[in-house]
Formats: C-alpha cells, structure tokens, sequence
C-alpha cells in the first residue's frame, strides 16, 4: 500500500542523509521525498512517499523515530489528508500546436509561465494521478521536458503536524 | 588564535578564561568522570593528544591498531557498565575505528568515540587524510556530530555521553576539525542537556504491564526468555527475583549469559542456533513467552514462519519500540526501561495472592527435563585428542567460574558460551551482532582495565587471534596479564563445519596453513607461551598460568581437528529442527 509520511526534522546537517540512508539500508521504498524549512527555521519538514505493507510501515516510522533528529513522525494517510506536487513542464508549441496545447493547459488548470517561439513551459500543481494524468493527456511527443517535486501532503481540518 | 596554553590547572576555576578546544576536549572527558581514553595519535588530534599530555586525571591507553581501541574501549564498557570513549585520528584512523564501532553499535554499547578531522577549510578538498567520517560512521552510530564551532564543542560531547548511555545505549561519533582543537573559546560544562526530538522513555505502560501480569498468571508452559538489553539495562537482579518468584524456566541469549544465573536448575542454557536441546524446546512449547530486552534475532529463534507454527502469547519488554513486532509479533509490547517495568511487574505480583496453576507448572518441569535428559552438550570424554568442550570445562573449574571471560568469533565462542556457566552479568564479552573476528583481545584489554586486579580470559581460535595480534604489545606495555585459552584447530573451524555440513566437505580456504609458533610468538612479544596438545596437560597447564597473576600467558591448545558444536539448527530452519550430536 502506498503510504504518504511527513516528518519534523532538527534542521541540521546530516539530517536528510541519515533519513534517506535509513531507508535504503534497511530497504524501503522511497517513491519520493521532499523537504524545506517551516516556519520555524530551527525545523523542516519531509513528505516521503512510500510503499509496503502494514509491518513495514509499522517499521518504517519506528525506525523514523528513532534517528536522533527526528522531532516527529506522522503517517498521513492513516486519516484524511491533502495531497498536492508541482510539475513544471515544457512542451512543443509551434504554431500549429499553440492553440492545442494552451486548451490542454487550461482543462487541467494549468498556468504558462514561460513562452519561446517553439516552446510552452507550463505549471501544474494536484496528486500525483492528476499530473500522470496531464502527462498521458499530451502527445508523447511534444513533451520536451519535465521536473516534479515530489508529494507534498498536510491533514485536514483540525488534523496538525507540529511542537 | 593563541599559540601558548597556560597549564590546565591554573585555568581550572579562572572564569572568563579561555581554553583551546583541545584543552575544552579534555576538561570534558574530566567531567564526565572519563579515567581511560583507548587511543593512537596522528595529525589531526595532536592538540589533543598534547592537552592528554599536560594532565594526569585522563589516562590514555595507546593502542596498535585502531580496531583495538574501539573494541578495548567495548570491553571497558560492557564489564563495567561506563561509557567506554576512544580517540582516533582522521582518514585511516577513523576508517580504522570502523570495525569496532559496528561491533559496539550492533551489541548496543556506549561509547563516544572522538575523531580528527582535517580544518574545516581544508573539508572537502580531498586534503591529506581526509575521510568523511559523520559520513561514513552513519549506519553504524546512534548519532554522530561534526563540530563547526568551538563554542559548540562542549555542549557536543555533553549530548555525545548523554545519547551514548540512554534509552538502547550506542556509540557517539564526533568529529573535530583540527582547527577547531586550536581555537579559543570560554570552557562552561553543562549540567545536563536535553534535546526535543530525543525522550527515552523509563516507566513501561501500567495496563501493559497489567495484561502481561495477568498473562503470566494465566500460563501453564511459560519461558523467560532474556537477552542483552538485561545485562544493558543492569536488570540481572530483578530478572533473577522474577524468575524465582514465579519458578518458571529461563534462557538467557548469547548477549544474555550471566543475567540469570547459569548454574541454577531454572536456566535451561542459551537458545537459538546453538543453543540447547531443552531450551529450543521449550521456546516452540511454552503457552506464554516472556521476551525481556532480546530481539528475536535470527540466530535466536531461526525460521519466523516455523515458529509461529505453534500458537503462544508473547510479552515483549524493551526499551526501543523498532525492536517490537519487528521479526514476531507480539501480544502484550512493554516500552520502558527494563529495571522498572520488572519493579512495577514485580510489585503487581506480589500484591495479588494467586499464582500460575501449580498442577500445570510442574507437567511443564517434567517435560522439560525429559528434554534436558537428552544431554544435548555431551561429548567423547574418551578422546585422545584435547577436546575443546573439556578445555573449557577446565577452565571453569580452574576460575571457579568467576573470570571475566571474553571471545573471538567461531567455534570456540559457541563452546565458551556454552560449557561455561556465568552466574554474574557483565562477565561474558563476547561480539554477538555483528560477530567480529579480533575483538577478543582487545575486549580483554579493555576489561583489564575497568577491573584492575581481575582474572580475564580470553578464549580464541588460531584464526580470530591473528586478527588484533598486534595487541600482545599492548598488553606488554600496560602489564595486562591476560590468559589467552587458543582452541587450535588449524581451521577456521566455525566455517569447516557448514563446509562440512552443506557444502559436501569441501573445505574451500578454510584451512589454516602457515601457522606462527604462537609459544615463540607471545615470547617475541614479552609474554609466556605454552604448548599443550594432551588432555592430561590441559588442567595444569591452565592452573599454572592462572597461578601467574602478572603475566600474560598465551596457551596453545592443539584441539581435534574434526570436533563440531552442538546443536546446531540449519540457517532457515525451525529451532527445533537441530542437528544433535548423537545423530551422526
Ligand atoms: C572479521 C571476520 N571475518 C570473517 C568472519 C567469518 N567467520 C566466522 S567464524 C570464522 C572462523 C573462525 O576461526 P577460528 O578463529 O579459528 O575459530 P574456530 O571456529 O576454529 O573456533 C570466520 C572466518 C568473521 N566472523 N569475522
């Protein structure tokens, strides 16, 4: 099962190493990882996307847990939550795609952030399935380039990550 | 930057006066209560080591080889229960270390072991001798530091003996650049330190603790099972009253001897791969097991699958929650300090007048001496040839069973563990988890040292010896009178017999040729070394070199070549699938 973990970590070096080490030690998935300061600049936070079955989720968060700087551990897909990811991607837009590619852009609610004479790069932001789904939208061959972030995810409602 | 250190002593209530970090790195090992630093100097630690040189409270122990001084460092700690600390330099002197760091780090050991590094300038520069060893230690500590800034570095190796002796003890890297030993900063030892994302827990959950009780109460085929984090945690005497009051059957695993005593008729032996018939037996059978700071290692209780086969309650205590539910999934998991989840379990008990159903407890005695009547450790006393189940015998007798006694890794170690019987914790050192080759001499160094005037002795193989020999020079130097017992059977004889057994006797580089006269050998080093290759030698000969308690002796005993342990239980096999000796 895929599950979706965030993180409060001390924000010091060596942090993110022993994080990703742990994982690939003993290892688990990692689909992705992200991380960046919070508000509060002695703290980061870290969304990992990973998959396994109960046990190893169970593990995971122990072993999580355990490292030193580690300050806290949720596993956001236990309850409901909000997902989103950043995809910035560049397309052919010649002339004669243009007009195609800027209705594509739109049904997806997507943003053109960066025109040349040939090229759109387009920004785009949902789960993972919406920008799969962008992705498979397009004709493979006019996608010159793309670079997501990874997952990010938060709880709902009253559902907080925090000291 | 200032280049003349005033002598420590003068600065030593002065507020306001600065230190080097150097001089900071030693006033803190001062008050941390630190008497013994294991080390080797180079480049990168020569502040410190001239800060060592100006004061007599830290005594530095110079070792050949940094694996010694790590591993040393582990003996000082396991036999004594202090944080044991080296110092190291940094390249080849960390990398060095590494080793003996994770052997301390898979057994669980404090230590805080202090590097060298290159300046911080110069990180990153593929400067000489540079390694990254934050980088490079990282899988193998429970946390490790870089120091950037004197300022930080007394409060560094304050969080460093505070992480390294909490919650499941570990080893504490911190890694010092060389400038940072020479810049100048205000010396003020914190009191205490806390640290958010770091909280052990002490007390266990009291309805845990009150299902397990019930548990208990409930059994009729219960067992003990306990292993290292007993010894760890210092729970010997609570286990021992536990056990006693209820009257139940106990093992102590290989991390775990000496936690219950070994002579008493409630220890049934140790468990797992060659651990005893009755044991085994017992572990699959019992209704209710009782798994007290032990890990259900693989070694331990073998195939998970086969035994889950046989339906039991399990109570888990441990200090570290990663280490419940991991292999086998428990029923009742207790995270606490172990001393004090057995207090308040014990109290429990003692308040409430009923008791396990005595009818049943004794039906499970019975059974379980039938299976102890398989004397599952006997061998051919009849032999002409040494055999080193007898030598170990021996050596029990001829201590009384009151040595410290530490191992290499092999054959000899299982037979240590095996034939002789701790009664006291802390005195079997031997390298479980990660099962390191060469860390019984310099663990019998470290021993010597925490226990001065104590009788050590190191049971070895001609294989495993080679491995820290350079210590012998070590051992000279300090006057360490060590008895080093070396079970030679001119194999690597752990590896001969799963040749033997699953690999058609193809004894592919398993033979030990070209073997040193290890007599001439502890000669060259200072020592005495005797030869013994007859069973009637074996007794006086240890009684003689045990009679020298100021000298190291070296015994070589020519031991059969052939000789395997038992039981033995296959890798992938159910604990009760063993192999007896009988059998064969
Ligand atoms: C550093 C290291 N290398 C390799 C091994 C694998 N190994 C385990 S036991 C053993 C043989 C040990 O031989 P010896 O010291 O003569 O002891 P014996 O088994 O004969 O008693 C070996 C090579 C190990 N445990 N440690």
């Amino acid at each position: 099962m895929r599950h979706i973990i965030s993180i409060l970590v001390e924000n010091e070096a060596g942090a993110l190493s022993r994080i990703s080490n742990m994982f690939s030690a003993r290892g688990y998935n990692i689909e992705s990882l992200t991380v960046a300061p919070t508000e509060d600049a002695s703290m980061s936070r870290m969304t990992v996307v990973t998959v396994g079955s109960e046990d190893v989720i169970e593990q995971i968060t122990k072993q999580l847990n355990k490292l030193v700087e580690v300050v806290k551990v949720v596993d956001l897909s236990e309850a409901e939550y909000i997902e989103r990811e950043l995809m910035l991607i560049k397309v052919r837009a010649g002339a004669r795609e243009r007009d195609d590619m800027k209705r594509m852009a739109d049904i997806f609610r997507g943003r053109i952030i960066d025109v040349s004479d040939n090229t759109y790069t387009i920004e785009l932001t949902g789960d993972g399935r919406k920008l799969d789904a962008f992705i498979q939208a397009l004709d493979q061959g006019a996608i010159i380039e793309t670079v997501r972030t990874g997952a990010s995810g938060i709880g709902r409602g009253n559902r907080v990550l925090r000291v | 930057m200032f280049n003349v250190f005033p002598a420590l002593a003068v600065m030593d209530r002065v507020k306001g006066v600065e230190l080097s970090g150097a001089e900071i790195v030693v006033r803190c090992l001062q008050e941390e209560g630190v008497e013994t630093v294991f080390g080797y100097p180079g480049g990168a630690v020569l502040y410190i080591y001239d800060a060592l040189f100006k004061q007599d409270k830290v005594r530095h122990v110079l070792v050949r080889h940094e694996q010694g001084a790590v591993h040393a460092a582990d003996g000082y700690s396991r036999s004594s229960h202090k944080v044991g600390v080296c110092l190291v330099t940094s390249g080849p002197g960390v990398t060095n270390a590494v080793t003996g760091i994770a052997t301390a780090y898979m057994d669980s050991i404090p230590m805080v072991i202090l590097s060298g590094q290159v300046p911080t300038h110069a990180i990153g520069q593929d400067a000489f001798q540079e390694c990254d060893a934050v980088g490079i230690t990282r899988p193998c500590v429970k946390h490790n530091f870089l120091v950037k800034d004197v300022k930080d570095l007394a409060t560094t190796i304050k969080k460093a003996f505070y992480l390294a002796s909490t919650g499941r003890p570990g080893p504490v890297l911190v890694d010092i650049p060389k400038d940072i030993t020479t810049h100048p900063c205000e010396f003020q030892y914190p009191e205490s330190v806390s640290m958010r994302s770091y909280n052990p827990v002490r007390k266990g959950h009291p309805g845990q603790i009150k299902k397990a009780a019930q548990l208990i109460l409930e059994a009729k085929r219960p067992m003990v099972y306990s292993g290292g984090g007993v010894i760890l945690s210092n729970a010997a005497p609570q286990l021992t009253e536990f056990v006693r009051l209820l009257g139940f059957p106990c093992t102590n695993t290989l991390m775990g001897l000496g936690a219950y005593p070994g002579t008493d008729r409630q220890f049934l032996g140790m468990p797992g791969m060659h651990g005893t018939y009755e044991t085994n037996m017992a572990m699959q059978n019992c209704d209710v097991l009782l798994a007290i700071g032990a890990r259900f290692d693989d070694r331990v209780i073998g195939n998970p699958a086969h035994f889950a086969q046989n339906p039991r309650k399990i109570v888990h205590i441990d200090i570290d929650p990663s280490s419940i539910s991991k292999r086998v999934k428990v029923d009742v998991p207790i995270v606490g300090n172990i001393p004090d989840v057995l207090d308040d379990l014990l109290a429990l008990l003692k308040a409430d007048a009923r008791r396990p159903e005595a009818a049943a407890l004794e039906a499970w005695w019975k059974q379980i001496e039938l299976w102890r009547a398989r004397d599952c450790l006997k061998y051919d006393r009849k032999s002409k040839l040494i055999k080193p189940q007898f030598v170990l015998e021996k050596l029990y007798e001829v201590t009384k069973g009151e040595a410290f006694v530490t191992s290499d890794v092999g054959q000899h170690q299982m037979w240590a563990a095996q034939f002789y019987k701790f009664d006291r914790p802390r005195r079997w050192i031997n390298s479980g988890g990660l099962g390191t080759m060469g860390f019984g001499l310099p663990a019998a160094m470290g021993v010597r040292m925490a226990n001065p005037g104590a009788t050590v002795a190191c049971v070895t193989g001609e294989s495993s010896i080679q491995m820290c020999l350079q210590e012998l020079s070590t051992c000279k130097q300090y006057r360490l009178p060590i008895k080093i017992v070396n079970l030679n059977n001119k194999y690597m004889g752990m590896v001969r017999q799963w040749q033997q057994f699953f690999h058609g006797n193809r004894y592919s580089e398993s033979y030990m040729d070209a073997l040193p006269d290890f007599v001439k050998l502890a000669e060259g080093y200072g020592h005495r070394g005797v030869l013994i290759d007859k069973p009637a030698d074996v007794e006086p000969a240890l009684r003689e070199a045990f009679a020298r308690k100021d000298e190291l002796v070296f015994m070589d005993f020519i031991t059969d070549q052939t000789e395997n342990v038992y039981p033995m239980v296959p890798g992938g096999k159910g604990i009760t699938e063993m192999i007896l000796s009988e059998e064969l």
